[in-house]
């Protein structure tokens, strides 16, 4: 690898290198990021290799693995170009058929194509599957595309390229004008106008100056950050550096959560291939401009999300944030000034420099630009993430995207925002998502992640699963925060078990008050959310806990009874002899019993059993 | 307790405050949990106070100051994975293999820990043992996945 030390450099470099690909040539790509490789894709990745060398076809025929579609519902995903033809749930023993009828004959195995639920019709293309129809995918637009660990692929799709145009024709202050002018929105969740922190920053007196991207993905339902670094690394890289330049940093660190190995892995390849070619360290691509940049290992704490935390983590200190009276834009990191960004909002700057401000400035509401990404789980069809354009309905992404709700349930409501977020009614599914219309809903947008729930979910049981999260994460320093929700999680937990007192609705909303005013950082602020919204929402689920002793969805232990369904039980004994409290009684072939006093609701027999023989209610 | 891993992981880092967080991965890497005596080397090659280097090691839950089992099993508590049952799936796990989530069986076998979202929230509910992903994990199935690892040697 040669240094490049102009701008024509990297032009000349990327010539030689489209020069030397035929786009025509045969190439089979496996997506082989954290979500498809859960699913078996290493082995299918392998099985490729196998089949191709027996045919003597390893090198005629290209073999990648790349990073993800997104639909990680259909994983393992194998795409066969040049056709692109969109393989889904491929297993080891489907490769021989792929080889032999797609890569060398161009027929299509009709057994592995996406079968639309609606119509019955198969789907070849990715881009006719109703999930990537409406999607607008930008900062995700390369991910199935490259070789994460390849910067050839990323440069040969004009990678680097707005950072050279920064570099050789932009002043710093023309590039903070350009994002300015973009109105993107830091896209962690709080929704701070980019720009205008960069300006800050770039304004604030001193020499030293840190830029910093936060990859403590900590939000539990959301994903996008990880997979975006498994899957085009390089993109955020870029982004980074044109920040850097824009406010005059020469020094900048990604903090990864450590839950994330491969990730991790991938921005490191990414730092030494970009400092390899001169797009790093010292007088980058010949401009003068130096930017060093480093990888700061999460360590598993929650809280590091919030950015005083992160900064301190990196510090090497224990991650408690501080009082946001002074702006880390002048005293950030090691007390300098310093622009904090997420994982997307850094990826998105490349593309706002190449196509312009105003093609950004053009996408998403009045007040909330450009597109957003949303990790769609829980009781959905189509699990996975999906980039779209800011104001896209909530039915639009559920029902039309996210294919529904499994089973023919019902929707009841949906969680954004994380543990800082709220749950959102049916009654409120046409709402335009955006920053400020998720706020007066209630909740928030959050980092993205968007979890479905249906009848069998009780809000009750939700609100209390997110403060047992917040109690656990809080750092202890500020007291609405330690001792409040602890005492909320209190409230909630007698609430499910039975223990509900009149009063307990009010005293939790009170008790939301005071953290929501009080609290020191965002994580205490905001933890009343779940809990608040739910009670604005569905009051009376609260109400049929306290004063019925009932959960209508059928999930807090102390307030239900499984029981046999006579008609459908064959007395198999799968349940009898698993029970682990041995509550269940009856002889083989005959009608089995479970006996209440003993029975500790464990539900094992309800999971277990194959005929729907085990009621609740 | 051989502690030249530790002065090495200290050099490596040139001895830098600011790497204490790297510098206790590394450490627990090697050792597989945070040993008394490597802290207590530590502080003193970097010369801070072995409060400091306890309080960081307590803070973040990555860091163990006991020993760890051969295999360690994390159940994914993400929303995703709740709303799918996964504390049914840590439940089993309990049973199955008596011991609480924190905590090392007897035998040093497994040790048990809940985490809160892997980011595989469309396998959910998810269990990961030794790295390696089980998705849409049953409680029918908790007993078959752990014979895979047992007496393994891992």
């Amino acid at each position: 690898m040669k240094r490049l030390r102009s701008a024509s450099e990297l032009e000349e470099l990327r010539k030689s290198l489209l020069a030397g690909r035929d786009p025509s040539q045969p190439m089979v790509a496996v997506c082989s990021t954290t979500g498809c490789a859960a699913s078996g894709a290493k082995t299918v990745l392998a099985a490729l290799q196998r089949e191709l060398a027996s045919q003597g076809l390893e090198n005629k025929i290209g073999l990648k693995a790349t990073g993800c579609h997104g639909f990680c519902e259909r994983g393992p995903i194998v795409v066969v170009y040049p056709q692109k033809i969109f393989y889904q749930r491929v297993k080891e023993e489907d490769v021989p058929e792929i080889v032999s009828q797609t890569v060398v004959n161009g027929q299509v195995v009709d057994h592995l194509l996406y079968e639309d639920p609606a119509t019955g019709e198969t789907i070849a293309f990715e881009e006719e599957i109703p999930f990537y129809k409406k999607q607008m995918r930008i900062v995700y637009a390369n991910n199935g595309k490259i070789d994460p660990t390849s910067i050839e692929d990323y440069i040969c799709l004009g990678g680097y390229s707005a950072l050279s145009k920064v570099l050789f024709t932009m002043t710093p202050d023309q590039v903070v004008e350009t994002i300015k002018r973009s109105s993107l929105r830091g896209r962690g969740g709080a929704g701070f106008f980019t720009g205008r922190k960069w300006e800050a920053a770039r304004q604030a007196p001193g020499e030293v100056k840190y830029v910093i991207c936060n990859a403590d993905e900590g939000d539990p339902g959301a994903f996008m950050d990880r997979s975006l670094l498994e899957a085009n690394p390089h993109s955020v890289l870029e982004g980074i550096i044109i920040g850097a330049y824009a406010v005059g940093a020469n020094e900048g660190y990604i903090y990864v959560r450590n839950e994330y190995p491969l990730a991790i892995k991938h921005i490191g390849i990414a730092i030494e291939q970009a400092q390899a070619y001169g797009l790093l360290d010292r007088d980058i691509l010949g401009s003068g401009f130096d930017f060093h940049f480093r990888i700061s290992r999460g360590g598993g704490a929650f809280v590091c999300g919030e950015s005083s935390a992160l900064m301190r983590s990196v510090e090497g200190k224990v991650g408690e944030p501080r009082d946001k009276d002074v702006h880390a834009t002048e005293s950030g990191l090691w007390d300098r000034p310093t622009v904090l960004n997420n994982v997307k909002t850094w990826a998105s700057v490349p593309h706002i420099i190449n196509r312009g401000a105003d093609w950004y400035a053009s996408i998403g509401t009045e007040k909330s630009k450009g597109t957003m990404v949303f990790s769609l789980v829980g009781k959905i069809n189509n699990t996975g993430l999906v980039e779209v354009p800011m104001g896209i309905k909530l039915r639009e992404l559920i029902y039309e995207i996210g294919g529904g709700i499994p089973g023919g349930k019902k929707f009841k409501a949906v969680q954004t925002g994380g543990p800082s977020g709220g749950c959102i009614p049916d009654s409120l599914l046409d709402l335009p998502v955006d920053y400020e219309a998720l706020t007066e809903a209630g909740s928030m947008m959050g980092s993205g992640g968007m979890i479905v729930m249906d009848e069998h979910t009780c809000m009750v049981d939700v609100a209390r699963y997110f403060l047992n999260f917040t109690r656990e994460e809080s750092c202890g320093k500020c007291t609405p925060c330690r001792e409040g929700v602890e005492r909320m999680y209190q409230t909630l937990t007698a609430i499910c078990e039975g223990r509900g007192q009149e009063g307990d609705i009010e005293l939790l909303e009170e008790l939301g008050q005071v953290a929501q005013d009080a609290a020191l950082c965002q994580l205490g602020k905001t933890a009343p959310n779940p809990v608040l919204t739910t009670i604005r929402y569905f009051r009376d689920e609260y109400e049929a806990h306290i004063k019925d002793k009932k959960c209508p969805a059928g999930v807090c232990r102390a307030l239900i009874r499984y029981f046999v369904v006579e008609d459908k039980c064959t007395g198999c004994g799968l349940c009898r002899r698993n029970c682990p409290e041995n509550a269940i009684s009856g002889e083989k072939k005959q009608l089995h019993v479970i006996d209440a006093e003993k029975c500790i609701r464990c539900g094992l027999c309800f999971d277990l059993c194959r005929f729907d023989a085990i009621g609740v209610e | 307790m051989e502690l030249e891993k530790v002065d090495e992981i200290v050099e490596r880092n040139d001895a830098a405050p600011s790497m204490l967080i790297a510098m206790l991965q590394e450490i627990q890497s090697e050792y597989n949990y945070l040993p008394k005596d490597a802290l207590k080397r530590l502080a003193g090659r970097l010369e801070v106070p072995l409060s400091r280097v306890y309080s960081v090691a307590n803070f973040y839950k990555a860091f163990s100051l006991v020993p760890r089992g051969r295999h360690l099993v994390q159940t994914c508590l993400g929303t995703a994975c709740h709303v799918r049952g996964a504390d049914k799936v840590l439940e089993q796990l309990q049973r199955t293999l008596d011991v609480k989530p924190g905590g090392t069986t007897d035998d040093q076998e497994f040790s048990l820990e809940a985490v809160h979202c892997l980011g595989a929230c469309a396998l959910g509910p998810v269990v990961v043992i030794d790295g390696e992903y089980h998705g849409k994990m049953t409680v029918g199935k908790v007993e078959s996945m752990l014979k895979a690892y047992r007496n393994s040697g891992g």
